[in-house]
C-alpha cells in the first residue's frame, strides 16, 4: 500500500468516530415529542406494476452430448467491454478565485465526463461530484433530523453558511432566498442582493443562490445578485422555461455566472430550454437539473430522465452535453425520511439521513456532478462515496474477501 | 455508441418474431391474430407457451429460433421449489428504460451455525414476517442465507435442518468447504438452495454437489473477471447450467472495483453477447461489516448504501446482516422504484380528494392522476394549508400537459368525474378551478358541464396565491 493511500485510510478512520457522533445523536431525540414539521404527505397510489417477465421455457429437453468433465480450469480470456462515445459532457466552473477575477478561495470544476458515470474501465472519471449545503435566509420548516445539527443557526445566513463550512466541510453553500417569495416575505431584491454579500463575504466557498420559484421574482433578484456578485461564478438556481430567457442568460453573461437549467423530468424541455440559453450563453456556463423525486416518490423516474440525458449527451446530443444537478434535499420529502414510525422501523434520526443517501447514490450512478445536499451524516457518506468511487480502479485486495462466509460479527 | 454485435431485446421487432409465427391467426393464445400476439411477445407481456401449434413438427425450427430469440441475454436461475422459489436474473435489457427490469433483486439476510437457536429462530422468523405496505403492494424479503462460521459439518449440517423447520423460504447455503456444504445439503436435499460458492480452489467438488442436488451454483472471483469468465466455462463443460457470479463485492477501497465490475459483466452480456458473463449477479452488502465499526450503526449504515449501489447497479441476489427496518426500508422501497416498469406510468387512483376541511363555499379544483403531478398538487395544497376539494381525473398516469395533448385529458372526461364524483353535492356553487395548462379545454367543460371555468395557475406551487387573488 503506497503512502498515499496509507494516509487515506488514516483520514478516513479518522472519519469514522465522526460519523458515530452525528448518527449517536438520534438517541438523545428520540425521547423528544413528536414533531412533524414536513407537509404530511398521504401514500396514495394504487398497487404499482412491477415489471414481471412472462416465462422463457426452453421449447425441448435439449440433450446436450455426453461432455468428458474437465478437470482443471478451461482458462478463457476476458476482454473489458470498452466503447467509444462522440459525445463529452462540458466542463464548467464554479466559483472563481482572485486570480479568475472572484474572491473565493478556491473554484471547482464539474463535468468533462467521457463515459457514463463511473463506468471506470472506460475512462476515470475526471472530476468528483460536488456537494453544496443547503443554508436558507429565514426560519423554514426542517425535519427533526437535519434541525437537531444547524438549529444555533437558522434564521441568520452567515452563521448557518459558516456552520456549514467550518463545521460541516462544505465545499460549496446554497443559500435559498426563500423570503423573496411575494407570498412570504417578499424581501425586495436589493435586500436580497445586501444577503447574498453578506455570506460572499463570510464564507470563500463557491456559493449556488437558489430562488423562491416565482419567474418574474427570481429574475427580478437574480439581477441584483448577479450584480452584487460580479465575476463569482454563482450558480443561479434555478432559470426555467417560464422565465425572461433572454434577460436571466444576459445577466449571467454580463456579470459572469452560471445558469442552472431547471426542468421537470422531461428532456424535450431540458433540450429546449438549453437550446434557448445557447444563444445567450456559452455551453460552459449551463448546469441541467431534471428534476430530483424523493427515494418512494419518483426517483425511479429522476433517475431514469437522467440517466437517459448522460447516455443521450455522450452518444452525441448536443444540446444535453451539460453536467446534472440534483435538489437531493428533495429526499426529505418522503415521509418514511421525517416520521415517527413504528419502532421496528427505526429512529428517524437515522431513517431520514439515509433517505438522502440512498437518494444522493442512486442519483450518483445516473450521473449527477452536483449534489444540494442537508443532513451532515449523508452529505459525509456521499463525499467519503464519490471520493472511492473517482480513484482510480484495482485499489481492492482480493484476499479481503476470502473468507468473509465465515467472518464472525 | 458503437453498436452492439448482438441485438438486445430493444432491437428485436415484432415482424421479425411474426415471420416466425405460425401466421394462421388461430387464436389460440387469446389474441385476435398472430401480429399481435407478435408484438406482445415482443414486449414481454406474454409467454411464447401459449402458442400451441408452435409445439408441431413442422414449426420445430421456428419454435426454437424464436425461443433462441427471445430468452434473455441474462440467463433467468430459479432457486429454492414450490411456492416460494424465486426468480433471480432474467434481464432482458442494460438500462430500464430500454424496456424494463424483471426479477426484482432478491434480499437474503444471513444466520450462522454457531448462532443460539433462539436468536436463529428469532432471525428467521424476523426475515419471513418482514412486510411493509408501500403503493399497495407488500414488500418482502425473500431468502435465508446459511453461513458456516465454525467449518464443522456436523455444526452446519443441523444448522441448516433447524432453519428448514422454521421456514420455506429458499436458502444460500454459504461455505468454501464442499464437506460443510454437502452435509447442509443432506439436512435439506429437495430444496435446490443456492450454494455459495465454487472459487478457484475447490470448484470441482462444488460442482458435483450442484450436480448430485440439482442445485444452482454461485461462482466466486473476487475482482477477477479473467477467472471467473474461466471458472463458468469450466463449470459449464462439467454440466452445472445454473449459475450465479459473485465479482465480489468490496466496501472500501474496492467500491470503485465493485462497480466497475458489475458494469462490465452486464455491457459484456449485453453488448457483446458474452455468454459466459449472461448470468445473474449475486452481491454481498454483509462485507461491510469486514471492519468492525465502533458502533454497530456505522456498520449497518454502510450496508445499507452498499446496498442500495448494488441494486442500482444490477445486482439480482443480496446477502445481508443487517435486519434493522432503518436499512431495509429504504433498500427495499429502492428495489421496488428501480423495478418498477417505465413502460406503465405509476398513478394515483382517480377520485375527490378532500383537504382540510371545506365547506359548500370551498374551492372545487381538478387535476390528472399522474403520481408527481398529484403529489406535487397535493403538497402545494397542504402545505399552503387551504380548505378545498380536488378532482384526479383518470389520464391513465399522464401529467396534465401531455394528455390534453394526447386527448385523455378531455371535456367529456371532465365533465363525467365531475358527476361522478358528486361534485355539485359538495359545494353551493359552480365553479370549477382547472389547471393552467388545460386552458384550452375551458370553453368546451363550461359547456358540457354546466360548471363555470376559472384557469388556475399553471403550476400547482402558485394555488396559494391564484386561491387569494381569485376566489371570491
Amino acid at each position: 500500500m503506497g503512502e498515499r493511500e496509507e494516509e487515506e485510510k488514516k483520514a478516513l478512520l479518522k472519519f469514522s468516530p465522526e460519523l458515530f457522533e452525528i448518527l449517536s445523536k438520534m438517541q438523545e431525540v428520540e425521547l423528544e415529542d413528536v414533531d412533524l414539521d414536513v407537509g404530511d404527505l398521504e401514500i396514495w397510489l394504487q398497487p404499482s406494476a412491477v415489471a414481471r417477465a412472462p416465462k422463457t421455457v426452453s421449447p425441448k429437453a435439449v440433450t446436450v452430448p455426453k461432455k468428458v468433465k474437465p478437470s482443471t480450469i478451461i482458462e478463457v480470456d476476458f476482454v473489458p467491454p470498452v466503447e467509444t462515445y462522440s459525445g463529452r459532457i462540458v466542463e464548467v466552473q464554479l466559483g472563481a478565485t482572485n486570480s479568475e477575477g472572484g474572491t473565493r478561495g478556491k473554484s471547482v470544476i464539474v463535468g468533462g465526463e467521457r463515459s457514463p458515470a463511473y463506468y471506470l474501465f472506460e475512462n476515470p472519471t475526471p472530476h468528483p461530484p460536488v456537494i453544496t449545503l443547503d443554508v436558507f435566509d429565514m426560519k423554514v420548516p426542517l425535519a427533526k433530523a437535519v434541525k437537531m445539527h444547524v438549529e444555533e443557526a437558522v434564521g441568520d445566513p452567515v452563521a448557518w453558511a459558516k456552520l456549514a463550512v467550518d463545521k460541516f466541510g462544505a465545499e460549496m453553500i446554497t443559500l435559498h432566498l426563500v423570503s423573496i417569495d411575494p407570498l412570504l416575505n417578499d424581501t425586495p431584491p436589493k435586500e436580497a442582493a445586501l444577503t447574498v454579500e453578506k455570506v460572499l463575504q463570510a464564507v470563500d466557498v463557491p456559493i449556488v443562490v437558489g430562488g423562491c420559484g416565482d419567474p418574474q421574482k427570481d429574475l427580478a433578484v437574480f439581477e441584483k445578485v448577479a450584480a452584487v456578485a460580479e465575476g463569482e461564478r454563482v450558480l443561479l438556481s434555478s432559470i426555467t422555461l417560464d422565465m425572461d430567457i433572454e434577460k436571466s442568460a444576459m445577466l449571467a453573461k454580463k456579470h459572469g455566472h452560471v445558469a442552472l437549467a431547471f426542468t421537470s423530468m422531461d428532456l424535450n424541455h431540458a433540450r429546449e430550454l438549453n437550446r434557448k440559453l445557447y444563444e445567450f450563453l456559452p455551453r460552459e456556463q449551463i448546469l441541467m437539473d431534471t428534476t430530483t423525486a424523493a427515494l418512494g416518490y419518483g426517483l425511479d423516474y429522476a433517475f431514469t430522465v437522467m440517466e437517459r440525458a448522460r447516455l443521450a449527451g455522450l452518444m452525441g446530443d448536443p444540446e444535453l452535453q451539460h453536467p446534472l444537478s440534483s435538489g437531493t434535499t428533495n429526499a426529505w420529502a418522503a415521509r418514511e425520511a421525517w416520521m415517527k414510525m413504528a419502532p421496528e422501523w427505526g429512529p428517524r434520526e437515522l431513517r431520514g439521513p439515509i433517505w438522502e443517501t440512498v437518494t444522493a447514490l442512486t442519483l450518483m450512478l445516473a450521473g449527477v456532478d452536483v449534489f444540494m445536499m442537508m443532513h451532515p451524516a449523508a452529505v459525509k457518506t456521499v463525499r467519503d462515496v464519490s471520493k472511492k468511487l473517482t480513484t482510480s480502479i484495482s485499489r481492492s485486495s482480493p484476499e479481503q474477501l476470502n473468507d468473509w462466509v465465515s467472518m464472525k460479527i | 455508441m458503437v453498436m452492439s454485435e448482438k441485438a438486445g431485446a430493444k432491437e428485436l421487432s415484432p415482424i421479425d418474431v411474426y415471420m416466425l409465427l405460425p401466421k394462421t391467426n388461430c387464436k389460440k393464445c387469446g389474441l385476435e391474430n398472430c401480429m399481435a400476439y407478435a408484438t406482445k411477445l415482443v414486449n414481454r407481456e406474454i409467454a411464447l407457451e401459449l402458442c400451441t401449434p408452435l409445439l408441431e413438427k413442422q414449426y420445430e425450427k421456428a419454435h426454437q429460433k424464436l425461443w433462441e430469440m427471445l430468452k434473455p441475454p441474462v440467463k433467468e436461475v430459479t432457486v429454492g421449489t414450490g411456492d416460494p422459489a424465486i426468480k433471480v436474473g432474467g434481464k432482458l435489457v442494460m438500462y430500464r428504460h430500454e424496456l424494463a427490469y424483471f426479477n426484482p433483486t432478491a434480499f437474503a439476510i444471513d444466520v450462522t451455525d454457531e448462532m443460539p437457536d433462539e436468536e436463529l429462530t428469532l432471525r428467521v422468523k424476523g426475515t419471513e414476517g418482514y412486510s411493509y405496505t408501500y403503493i399497495g403492494r407488500e414488500l418482502k424479503l425473500n431468502m435465508i442465507a446459511i453461513r458456516s462460521t465454525s467449518n464443522d459439518p456436523e455444526k452446519f449440517k443441523a444448522t441448516v435442518k433447524k432453519v428448514v423447520e422454521n421456514t420455506k423460504l429458499p436458502l444460500i447455503l454459504c461455505s468454501f468447504h464442499p464437506e460443510v456444504v454437502e452435509a447442509g445439503l443432506m439436512a435439506a436435499p429437495k430444496a435446490r438452495p443456492l450454494i455459495y460458492a465454487a472459487n478457484r480452489d475447490n470448484w470441482k467438488d462444488m460442482a458435483e454437489l450442484a450436480l448430485m442436488y440439482n442445485c444452482p451454483l454461485a461462482v466466486f472471483a473476487p475482482n477477477d473477471l479473467k477467472l471467473l469468465r474461466s471458472l463458468v466455462k469450466t463449470l459449464l463443460e462439467y454440466g452445472v447450467e445454473d449459475l450465479v457470479l459473485d465479482p465480489g463485492t468490496f466496501p472500501n477501497e474496492g467500491l470503485a472495483d465493485t462497480v466497475s465490475n458489475l458494469t462490465m459483466i452486464r455491457r459484456a452480456a449485453f453488448k457483446r453477447g458474452d455468454e459466459l458473463l449472461g448470468f445473474p449477479i449475486i452481491g454481498t452488502p454483509i462485507t461491510a461489516w469486514l471492519e468492525k465499526a465502533d458502533v454497530p450503526e456505522i456498520n449497518m449504515w454502510n450496508e445499507a448504501y452498499l446496498a442500495s449501489m448494488l441494486i442500482d447497479r444490477y445486482v439480482d441476489v443480496l446477502i445481508m446482516h443487517s435486519n434493522e427496518g432503518w436499512v431495509l426500508l429504504p433498500t427495499t422501497i429502492l428495489r421496488q422504484n428501480i423495478y418498477t416498469d417505465p413502460r406503465k406510468p405509476v398513478a394515483v387512483e382517480a377520485g375527490l380528494k378532500v383537504f382540510g376541511q371545506p365547506d359548500e363555499n370551498s374551492p372545487m379544483m381538478m387535476t390528472t392522476n399522474f403520481a408527481l403531478t398529484y403529489y406535487t398538487v397535493a403538497s402545494d395544497i397542504e402545505s399552503s394549508g387551504v380548505n378545498c376539494y380536488l378532482i384526479v381525473v383518470d389520464t391513465e398516469g399522464l401529467a396534465v400537459d401531455s394528455s390534453v395533448a394526447g386527448r385523455k385529458l378531455t371535456a367529456e372526461k371532465i365533465a363525467e368525474t365531475i358527476k361522478q364524483v358528486k361534485a355539485e353535492e359538495k359545494v353551493k356553487h359552480r365553479k370549477l378551478i382547472i389547471p393552467g395548462k388545460a386552458a384550452r379545454l375551458s370553453g368546451e367543460i363550461q359547456e358540457l358541464s354546466g360548471w363555470e371555468v376559472l384557469v388556475g395557475p399553471r403550476d400547482s406551487s402558485e394555488i396559494p396565491k391564484f386561491l387569494q387573488e381569485k376566489w371570491q
